[in-house]
């Protein structure tokens, strides 16, 4: 090792690394031969599936310009699909974040009987089709409604549909957090003074923020792109229960593909905010305790 | 009395976890409940602090009746051996969690949490979150958090159970200085008779749900008051009728003392300074145990074969043997 006085310089040799027996790559972050196929198979399997037809959306929505694409966004129409799509999703993402806590924490901490069920029926919204799902809800509270409640073509039956197809998201995320916490914690905020509230309010809630929000992104992403059920449910009348998924399938048919691309991007850029929002919210909540 | 246990039981369904409990508790005065697993002791430490309810009995804490409080209103501070820290909470702000909670003044919790973190040698730490810290350091979080409130007792569960030997050593002298500094009447779970007899004051035994003995360390390694207590505090082994200690028995190499009984040398085990020899004893079906230290045996010139008579040193600790050949803790 002579040259070790001479400071190296191209990029940090690799530390700890036998030299000669790998050839490892040179870079900032040298990988070792399987770790690179690892890599390698993640990114195109990632590029393949994901990466390459979001860019081939975006690219269908900028191909008719800037003023294209600002004229559908604020056609008076798909304005108003947009914004009921987000305000419910919105609304029903707030209304699953408590009530499946809530749900979550019977599930955990309390002993009753037909517990196991009702844990494998939590699934069943997930797990069936969601046309299937419209149409059971169709059948409790459509035309032919035995209880009398017809909820068919109002903003009331989006806001139930999108809340039982999104039902199991906060439960069975939420669920895992809360068996993990150690009940020696919650005894010791009791020995210290703490009430019950003031033990789940500062010790409890913070450990299952995180999982709330995680929850609440994967069920806001389900509502916001909620198809199957709402075309049984929503009745897509204009400026009232159009919804944006169902705006696109109507630019299809109108042989609108700039149209639709628009409406898809926007749905996309309000995704990834609000799943940026939730994981802010929730390390800042997380933190502060 | 600062702590008074009073004919309290606790069963968990054909379980009995304690029976007819009674033990006072002086003030300021460093207590260990000792006893093997699943013994009761921390059934009764939990029950002090609320964490439990006794099926029957009464716990008073300070003059005042305890034993239909919740844990919030006993002012226990308790202690877990998992550390039970709060671990979305920087260090200082578990300190703090108490005095938050009586609403103190935010100046008074300020000095008083700087003060404890002083304590227990954490104050370079009051920023990091548990998980940067290590078990003992942990442990101590946990210590400083329950003594911020001022409690009129402190109970620690098995405080250093889940530390390496060499931190439970030194937490344990730790533990003994900051009592002697601090004062609170403390009580301490452990199933470590070495930790039990280094640090307390008094101990207290218990095995099966029973309290078998009370006394000083003293007492209790010199007069137990029963096999079990004998057994539990120290090595044990049998010669003739009665159980003693192995460094408690005269070996000699010639017959003659009186009631000396004859045996051969079948082991012999050195273990640093000492020699553990093991005995076969003419007319005893167990053999006895006998450690001498190595000047000892080597000046004796010893080794397995040899012709032996012992009996027991002037003085010895001893307890008759409950049924013959029921030796129970004979190495």
């Amino acid at each position: 090792m002579t040259d070790t006085l001479v400071p190296p310089a191209g990029p940090a040799p690799s530390r700890g690394r036998p030299s000669g027996r790998v050839k490892a790559s040179s870079g900032r972050f040298p990988l070792t031969a399987s770790s690179g196929i690892g890599l390698g198979v993640a990114l195109v399997w990632f590029s393949v599936l994901v990466l390459i037809p979001l860019a081939a959306v975006i690219g269908a929505a900028a191909a008719g310009g800037w003023g294209a694409f600002w004229d559908t966004l604020t056609d008076a129409q798909t304005f108003a699909a947009l914004r009921l799509t987000v305000v419910e999703a919105l609304l029903v993402t707030l209304a699953n974040a408590v009530i499946g806590t809530i749900v979550a924490w019977v599930l955990v901490r309390d002993q009753f009987f037909g517990k196991r069920l009702l844990d494998v029926v939590i699934d069943i919204p997930f797990a069936l089709p969601t046309i299937v799902a419209g149409l059971i809800l169709l059948s409790l509270w459509g035309p032919d409604s035995p209880v009398g409640v017809n909820i068919v073509n109002t903003r009331q039956g989006i806001f139930l549909a999108l809340l039982f197809v999104t039902l199991p998201f906060v439960v069975r995320t939420v669920q895992p957090v809360l068996i993990e916490l150690d009940a020696d914690v919650e005894e010791a905020a009791a020995s210290l003074g703490a009430s019950r509230f003031t033990t789940f309010r500062r010790i409890i809630l913070p450990s299952l923020v995180p999982a709330i929000a995680a929850g609440s992104s994967l069920g806001f992403a389900r509502a916001i792109s909620e198809f199957g059920s709402l075309v049984l449910i929503s009745g897509n009348t204009p400026y009232e229960t159009e919804v944006a998924s169902l705006k696109i399938l109507k630019f299809l048919e109108g042989d609108n593909q700039d149209g639709a691309a628009a409406v898809a991007v926007l749905l996309l850029i309000v995704a990834v905010l609000t799943i940026v929002a939730l994981d802010v919210i929730s390390r800042r909540v997380a933190r502060r305790g | 009395m600062s702590i008074e246990v009073r004919g309290v039981n606790k069963s968990y369904g054909d379980f009995v976890a304690l029976q007819d409990i009674n033990v006072s508790l002086p003030t300021g005065q460093l207590t260990a409940l000792l006893g093997p697993s699943g013994g009761g002791k921390s059934t009764l430490l939990r029950i002090i602090a609320g964490l439990e309810s006794a099926d029957g009995g009464s716990v008073e804490i300070e003059g005042t009746d305890a034993t239909r409080l919740p844990p919030q209103k006993r002012n226990v501070g308790f202690v877990f051996q998992h550390y039970a820290v709060f671990k979305h909470m920087t260090v200082a702000k578990n300190v703090a969690f108490g005095l938050e909670i009586r609403k103190r003044p935010k100046a008074e919790i300020k000095a008083k949490v700087a003060e404890l973190l002083e304590l227990v040698h954490l104050s370079q730490f009051a920023h990091r979150l548990p998980s940067q810290l290590s078990g003992g350091q942990r442990q101590r979080l946990a210590l400083a958090r329950a003594l911020a409130v001022e409690p009129s007792v402190l109970l620690l569960d098995e405080p250093f159970g889940a530390l390496d030997a060499k931190v439970r050593k030194e937490l344990r002298d730790w533990l003994r200085r900051l009592h002697d500094e601090v004062h609170v009447t403390t009580v301490f779970v452990t199933h470590d008779q070495e930790e039990a007899l280094e640090v307390a004051d008094e101990i207290v035994v218990i095995n099966e749900g029973r309290i078998e003995q009370i006394g000083t360390p003293d007492q209790l390694y010199d007069e137990p008051a029963n096999d079990f207590v004998m057994g539990f505090l120290g090595e044990v082994t049998q010669l003739g009728g009665v159980r003693l200690r192995p460094h408690d028995i005269d070996l000699s190499t010639t017959p003659g003392a009186p009631h000396a009984l004859a045996g051969v040398i079948v082991r012999a085990l050195r273990v640093g300074f000492e020699v553990r020899f093991t005995v076969e004893v003419e007319g005893q079906t167990d053999p006895a145990l006998v450690v001498l230290s190595r000047t000892h045996a080597r000046a004796l010139d010893l080794d397995v074969g040899a012709k032996v008579w012992l009996r027991p040193t002037t003085g010895a600790t001893s307890v008759p043997v409950i049924g013959a050949g029921l030796g129970v803790a004979t190495a």
